[in-house]
């Protein structure tokens, strides 16, 4: 018996050195070596400042912006703090909180069923992506509000848009983020 | 559904159902000490381990020294975790200074991850520092797995040896599983998630300036409701990927951020997201074999694979068909399936990975006992959250917990040649063993202690509103769901939750701490006392009347035993909580 408590204590010692110390270090070392962007976060920057992730969501509200899906984390896209809303499917809370976010779409889309991905909140609170339907829903608003053609806006939103990973994996999606950016480069906020 | 959708399913279980032979053989050769492409790699620190630690590897174990041993090392292995825990505040690694973990918390997360639960009561980014979750969080992802595996060789052992009093070494067991499948297996997974986007660095977290400042509205400590301009993004960083490896591969699950796989650090594609459901399926997939081949009857290795492929298909149908409805009590909402979106049930849910893929995780991650989610079960459509549910009731046994889901299911094999025996009114044999009434009490004791624990201690919460009660998101069955779902977790040591149930407070910390130790070493003993059991019993040739354990009969046999278990227990619950909510729904009922 104390034996094998003695072994277990050594036995415990040196396996957390090698699979809790050195491994996780071996893989920072090779994974900062051979791919440095994605080790770090694919991290985006201007002039100098940092921007945000290009896979990690940020919320945007403004009409000017395409609309990226409500938020559970923190106080919204807190990429410290990831949170989904953990409301059922019967949750009045759920009900009363999509209700609310369809009659805001509402104002500027008069009718329209609201693709439900821009009404529910993700699991992660970060989703960097909305759907095709989300993006084409918001296109003539977008175009409106920044004095460019519908046409110039669905060329940008492509731009963006990743279709399936091999073409059969997961789902077809845009990046708000990065559309968004790129839609303050091509017409600038005053 | 989608035609899409069911081709993404099929092309994961083909990958499985490939994979699966090779990953059992080269199992089966490890454990029993075969040569192996990795020896010359390391059988030296195999030897240098077992010099420095006194370890004996010519040592054979009986079932009870086997037993004792493996639970000094987890109990030697918690308390380590505990420690560092409470004193990370003093610790290196530490970028945001986290504060020392608090006691019932700490000792909740040394449980649940010695006992490979990976349940989590907090959210990592703001409690667990770097150090924490490499030295103990991953440790443990690697060694709870090495003991589920050391354990169900151990049985296999039982299983195949004859007039045999022991089952091998647990050092020995546990190292090789560690060292030879696991550590090879997650240095080059680990770069392959890093080649899609995990992260893996010791930054601090990241300030990044939002590119559209938000007004949001705040609540202060003294309650007063304010307005403020948020303008920047924290961004959470850390050594992810090394733990993503393990956490999937080792079916431990504990999410090195809150949200788990479904924060996009974790898991940022879909190609990360196959190659994490894959992992959780491999070991396990690849352990029937391993039993097969070890116990010279590789066809019995299949016929126990194609009872869990069974089972698996119909979880992932129901699944899939319950996330892909429209939620009826939403309106002016879009939720129908289009070549421009997936439609379907989307709380909770990321949009990359769509309806399909998030079926498919949480069938995965439930049929084993990993629990890592990329959508958020509670959020799931009452049916698509009862599947999950229903994997973990009935014992984690489809391809089920790395070593665990074959042991589990192994236990129902007794019980199916039991029941086959006493239809045609003969002793049952199980591989040219006799199956006394020895081991049917002691499987029936692994079959018992399991709803005990999960329907005891959730009947116990349920009846204190302060204790059980308030820590609810949701009202109505969907909030027995809640609580239903944390003990069955817990006991089945899957660690995924319907997390909406805030379980950081003393009775959760403490109970479901309980219930995962209970989960996990109550169960143990009874299983290690058959496989002691059955090492010692004579082979008997096979005759006319006895019921062979390699035919489609057999796993029609052995799904119809875990179906029936699992149902007349846990039905009647059940019935109140997910199926109720269900109808319900239907009915334009809310809560």
């Amino acid at each position: 018996m104390r034996r094998n408590l003695v072994t277990a204590v050594l036995y415990t010692f040196i396996t957390t050195v090698l699979f809790g110390l050195i491994y996780p270090f071996v893989v920072t070392g090779l994974a900062q070596a051979l791919f440095h962007d994605k080790a770090n976060g694919q991290l985006l920057y201007k002039n100098g400042q940092l921007m945000g992730s290009r896979i990690i969501g940020q919320p945007f509200t403004a009409p000017q912006y395409f609309h990226s899906r409500p938020s559970e984390a923190g106080n919204g896209y807190d990429a410290a703090n990831s949170s989904g809303s953990n409301l059922g499917p019967t949750n009045k809370k759920l009900i009363d909180r999509v209700a609310g976010d369809v009659a805001l779409f509402q104002l500027d889309h008069p009718n329209a069923d609201v693709p439900i991905d821009l009404v529910t909140a993700s699991g992660s609170g970060l989703d960097p992506d909305i759907t095709q339907a989300a993006a084409e829903f918001q296109v003539v608003r977008i175009a409106k509000e920044r004095h460019l053609s519908e046409d110039a806006v669905r060329r940008i939103v492509a731009q963006h848009t990743e279709g399936r990973q091999f073409g059969f994996l997961g789902e077809p999606r845009v990046n708000v983020l990065l559309l968004n950016m790129d839609l303050d480069h091509l017409s600038p906020l005053r | 559904m989608t035609a899409n959708g069911w081709f993404q399913i099929f092309f994961f279980f083909a990958l499985v159902l490939v994979c699966a032979k090779p990953m059992g053989v080269y199992m089966a050769r490890v454990f029993e000490r075969e040569r192996t492409w990795a020896d010359s790699i390391f059988r030296p620190i195999e030897r240098l381990l077992y010099r420095l630690t006194g370890i004996d590897e010519k040592h054979e174990m009986a079932w009870t020294e086997y037993a004792v041993v493996m639970l000094i090392f987890s109990v030697v292995s918690m308390l380590v975790t505990y420690a560092i825990e409470r004193l990370q505040n003093v610790l290196p690694l530490n970028p945001q200074h986290l504060a020392a973990v608090a006691p019932d918390l700490a000792l909740n997360t040394a449980a649940s991850f010695t006992t490979n639960t990976n349940w989590q009561s907090y959210v990592p980014e703001t409690t667990m520092s770097y150090l924490t979750q490499m030295l103990t969080l991953a440790y443990h992802n690697f060694f709870s797995a090495a003991v589920g595996m050391a354990l169900a060789v151990a049985l296999i052992r039982g299983i195949a040896r004859r007039e045999s009093k022991t089952l091998g070494n647990f050092w020995v067991d546990a190292t090789r599983a560690s060292l030879w499948i696991l550590l090879p297996g997650c240095l080059i997974y680990a770069l392959l998630l890093v080649s899609q986007g995990v992260v893996q660095n010791f930054r601090p977290y990241d300030q990044a300036k939002l590119v559209q400042s938000q007004a949001v509205t705040v609540t202060g400590t003294d309650g007063k409701v304010s307005t403020q301009v948020m303008t920047s993004q924290s961004i959470a960083q850390g050594p992810v990927a090394s733990q993503e490896a393990i956490k999937m591969l080792g079916t431990n699950g504990g999410g090195f951020f809150n949200t788990n796989s479904a924060h996009p650090f974790e898991n940022p594609t879909p190609l990360s997201n196959l190659m994490q459901m894959f992992s959780i399926f491999l070991i396990p997939a690849g352990l029937t074999v391993a039993l097969g081949r070890m116990t010279r009857s590789p066809r019995h290795g299949w016929a126990v694979f194609a009872a869990m492929a069974a089972l698996f298909f119909v979880g992932v149908f129901v699944a899939y068909y319950a996330e892909a409805q429209a939620n009826p009590l939403l309106h002016s909402v879009d939720q129908h399936v289009s070549a421009t979106q997936a439609g379907g049930n989307m709380e909770g849910k990321e949009v990359r990975f769509g309806i399909a893929n998030s079926a498919l995780f949480a069938t995965v991650t439930t049929d084993a006992s990993c629990g890592a989610v990329n959508g958020m079960h509670d959020s799931f459509m009452p049916l698509g959250g009862l599947v999950p549910m229903v994997n973990i009731m009935l014992g984690e046994v489809i391809f089920g917990g790395v070593g665990a889901g074959l042991y589990g299911m192994l236990i129902f094999v007794v019980l199916a040649v039991f029941i086959a025996g006493l239809m045609v009114g003969r002793t049952p044999e199980y591989l040219g063993k006799k199956i006394e009434s020895y081991d049917v009490k002691m499987a029936m004791l692994y079959v018992l202690i399991f709803p005990l624990s999960i329907l005891g201690l959730s009947a116990v919460a349920l009846m204190m509103p302060q204790l059980g009660l308030s820590s609810l998101t949701n009202s109505g069955p969907h909030g027995l769901s809640e609580i239903l779902y944390a003990y069955t977790s817990a006991t089945g040591n899957n660690g995924s939750a319907f997390a909406g149930l805030n379980a950081n407070t003393h009775w959760y910390n403490l109970s479901l701490a309980a219930a995962m130790l209970i989960g996990r070493f109550l169960m143990i003993v009874p299983m290690l006392a058959i496989a002691g059991n059955l090492a010692k019993k004579k082979l008997v040739p096979p005759s006319p009347g006895t019921f062979p354990v390699h035919t489609p009969l057999f796993t029609v046999l052995l799904v119809g035993v875990v179906l029936i278990v699992g149902a007349l227990t846990f039905f009647p619950v059940l019935s109140l909580g997910p199926i109720l909510e269900h109808l319900m729904m239907h009915a334009g009922k809310s809560f």
